[in-house]
């Protein structure tokens, strides 16, 4: 054990530093210059500019040579400083992450868990039953197939602006300060629906597809075939069917837990929702170098954090890995 | 009487229609006989085994019955034969490398097995389990183990194990020792043996193209040709004098050990057997045979020719019923040699 952790603890290293590179170069790769850009905001004369532009430059350290800022954002990573936004100065960038995250994590996990579960059941209800497996199946691929952004139109469109059901878009409503009142806690659940539903409604159709053809597969294969010889109910052999068929849907859920924490950008700008897929579009705009760099060592950490807990889950479920950790070539 | 089969015709669905890939067979299975089931791919072989004891949803019973030990079996009835799965007809299957569930330890799916069959005492079962793991020289602590923890020839046995588990009266063995390499062919062979030795298993159907393991092992020895039993009898009489032209000419295709195959070439049997989808008329093994002659147009009965031996080809119950000598047409092997592509 302590050996496959070490080994697992070495990869994800590499795989971390790796990622800070890519993360530290990705954003100087946006021409222009930040600072330029967010000066041009103001009406400033020639003098002015110029003593701003120089004064900001080195505030964010954009005048040092690539390898000198390389340097600084490694420090400034292990001493957890992202420094300061540039399109929301004065913010620090730790703060607008930290006011981001519990949206995008109460908006996305919530979807993605709640749509595996009841993706894998109704998958697993249709591999056996061909009335479910002719209604339910056709609608997951309609959900599936339909462009994402125009589904986030079209139930908004119905459920706001038609029926007055929920509310359009933001994280909560205008008229309130956040505050833990109960208004405010209902304002926030009403506006978390319509987003949560569309993100819902499209992972479903996809969990449901795969666990179905996971189970008919594992049903017809040879494991199956020798517990029906030897007589099995067949309620005992779905159940081994539906464990076989796990593993492979959930490296798929690890995956997209991974990715959650850098929200689900194009359903938060649909709906206007003050997550981190938002945050990183906003930032993005406004070359907000440190924002953006800020956001995506999150992301980083977040991938190599979830894969890390799903490796730890796939050996207590799939015997295989457990070979491979004891350190037996693979 | 063990197994007692009348008549047992099996066909698969198909879009252009039944293909019946067993065609009327009756035999019978003494009690404590293990006979050899032998014949080339699409002989219907594992047809006739699966048949007996589960009928996949392409397959369906077409006419005829089995009954074992003087009970019919309900062979379309799936969830009335499932009761009798295992603990009266039970299955080693050709697909032993894997047929263990990946995810499960060896003991937890035995007793998900015992579970299913309703059985109370369970521990008692589980204490001649450890007895049969130890004369066969596996340890106890594989039932913790996983399949993929197993070699194969330890799959293979522990296959064997779980099927006969239960005392079935029956056991098909298909293609047990097909993947195998010859010495644990021998361990597996042997096995059966001694299970059956043992009062285990009462009687076993081993399903093979290797007719050689069957020398081994079996009591008695069944050939089938194109969906049609060709050939029952005892395993000397099989391999030492054969009476069906397609029963000879198999044994002498068999390489012989002392003989260079330099000096004398090893022969195969011309031609390809017919395609089940239209079968010809009459004896099946007409178009390949030397002798065949005229009276091979209608359908040879399986007739038994001496006590314990039946053949279902004119010629021999012609000789053998006291007829005259039937000769040879010059040609026959080129003709039929001819016919070659006229199957699938």
């Amino acid at each position: 054990m302590r050996r496959f952790l070490s080994r697992k603890l070495i990869t994800y290293l590499i795989a971390f530093v790796i990622g800070v590179t890519v993360d530290w170069g990705i954003p100087r790769l946006i021409p222009g210059d930040p600072v330029q850009a967010y000066l041009s905001q103001f009406r400033l004369q020639p003098a002015g500019y110029d003593a701003l532009y120089k004064t900001m430059s080195e505030a964010f350290g954009t005048n040092g040579s690539a390898w000198d800022q390389y340097m600084h954002y490694w420090q400034s990573i292990l001493t957890w400083n992202m420094g300061v936004s540039i399109g929301n100065f004065p913010a620090r960038v730790t703060t607008l992450i930290g006011q981001a995250l519990p949206y995008t994590l109460a908006l996305l996990i919530p979807a993605i868990v709640l749509s595996y579960i009841l993706g894998n059941r109704l998958g697993a209800a249709a591999a056996r039953r061909k009335g479910l497996d002719n209604s339910v199946l056709p609608l997951g691929y309609v959900f599936q197939a339909m462009p994402y952004p125009w589904l986030a139109l079209i139930i908004p469109y119905l459920l706001a602006v038609v029926w007055h059901v929920f509310p359009l878009s933001g994280g909560y409503s205008n008229s309130l300060l956040p505050t833990w009142s109960w208004t405010f806690i209902g304002s926030l659940l009403t506006h978390w629906f319509l987003p949560f539903l569309t993100v819902f409604l499209v992972s479903l159709g996809g969990w449901a597809i795969g666990m179905r053809n996971l189970v008919i597969y594992e049903l017809e294969n040879d494991s199956s075939r020798y517990l029906r010889a030897l007589g099995a109910r067949e309620r005992v052999i779905r159940r081994y069917a539906y464990r076989n068929a796990s593993l492979p849907q959930l490296s798929g859920l690890a995956l997209q837990l991974g990715v959650v924490v850098g929200g689900n950008i194009v359903t938060e700008i649909a709906f206007q929702y003050p997550g981190l897929g938002k945050l990183l579009y906003t930032a993005i705009g406004n070359k907000d170098y440190f924002l953006l760099q800020g956001i995506f060592i999150f992301i980083i950490i977040g991938v190599l954090i979830a894969n890390f807990v799903i490796d730890l889950v796939f050996i207590s479920i799939d015997p295989r890995t457990r070979l491979s950790m004891q350190g037996a070539p693979a | 009487m063990s197994l007692t089969v009348e008549n047992l015709s099996v066909a698969y669905r198909s879009r252009r229609g039944d293909i019946t890939a067993v065609d009327s067979v009756s035999f019978r299975l003494a009690d404590g006989e293990i006979m050899g089931l032998a014949g080339e791919s699409g002989s219907g072989k594992s047809t006739i085994g699966n048949a007996l004891i589960y009928m996949d949803p392409r397959m369906k019973l077409a006419g005829g019955k089995a009954l074992l030990d003087g009970k019919e079996l309900p062979l379309s009835d799936n969830d009335a034969m499932r009761k009798l799965r295992m603990t009266e007809v039970s299955l080693v299957p050709q697909y032993a490398m894997s047929a263990l569930p990946p995810t499960r330890r060896i003991g937890k799916i035995i007793a998900d097995l015992l579970k299913s069959h309703g059985i109370k005492d369970r521990d008692e079962v589980l204490s001649e389990l450890l007895r049969r793991l130890e004369l066969i020289g596996l340890k106890d602590e594989i039932l913790r183990r996983y399949a993929f923890e197993l070699s194969g020839g330890m799959r293979q046995r522990v296959t064997i194990i779980m099927s006969s588990l239960l005392n079935p009266s029956l056991l098909i063995a298909d293609e047990v020792t097909s993947a195998l390499d010859v010495s644990t062919q021998r361990a597996v062979g042997e096995m059966l043996i001694e299970f059956r030795d043992r009062g285990y298993i009462k009687s076993a159907i081993a399903i093979t193209h290797d007719l050689s393991i069957l020398a081994q092992i079996a009591d008695s020895i069944t050939i089938m040709y194109a969906g049609r039993l060709a050939e029952k009898a005892s395993t000397a009489a099989i391999t030492e004098a054969p009476l069906h032209p397609y029963t000879q000419a198999l044994i002498a295709s068999l390489p012989e050990v002392g003989v260079r195959h330099e000096d004398t070439t090893l022969t195969g049997i011309p031609g390809r057997p017919p395609s089940l989808v239209n079968p010809p008329s009459g004896c099946r093994f007409r178009e390949r045979c030397p002798f065949a002659f005229e009276k091979c147009t209608e359908t040879p009965p399986f007739a038994e020719i001496r006590p314990g031996h039946q053949v279902a080809c004119w010629k021999v119950s012609q000789e053998h019923g006291g007829g005259a000598r039937v000769t040879v047409p010059a040609g026959a092997i080129a003709d039929s040699a001819s016919t070659k592509g006229t199957g699938k």
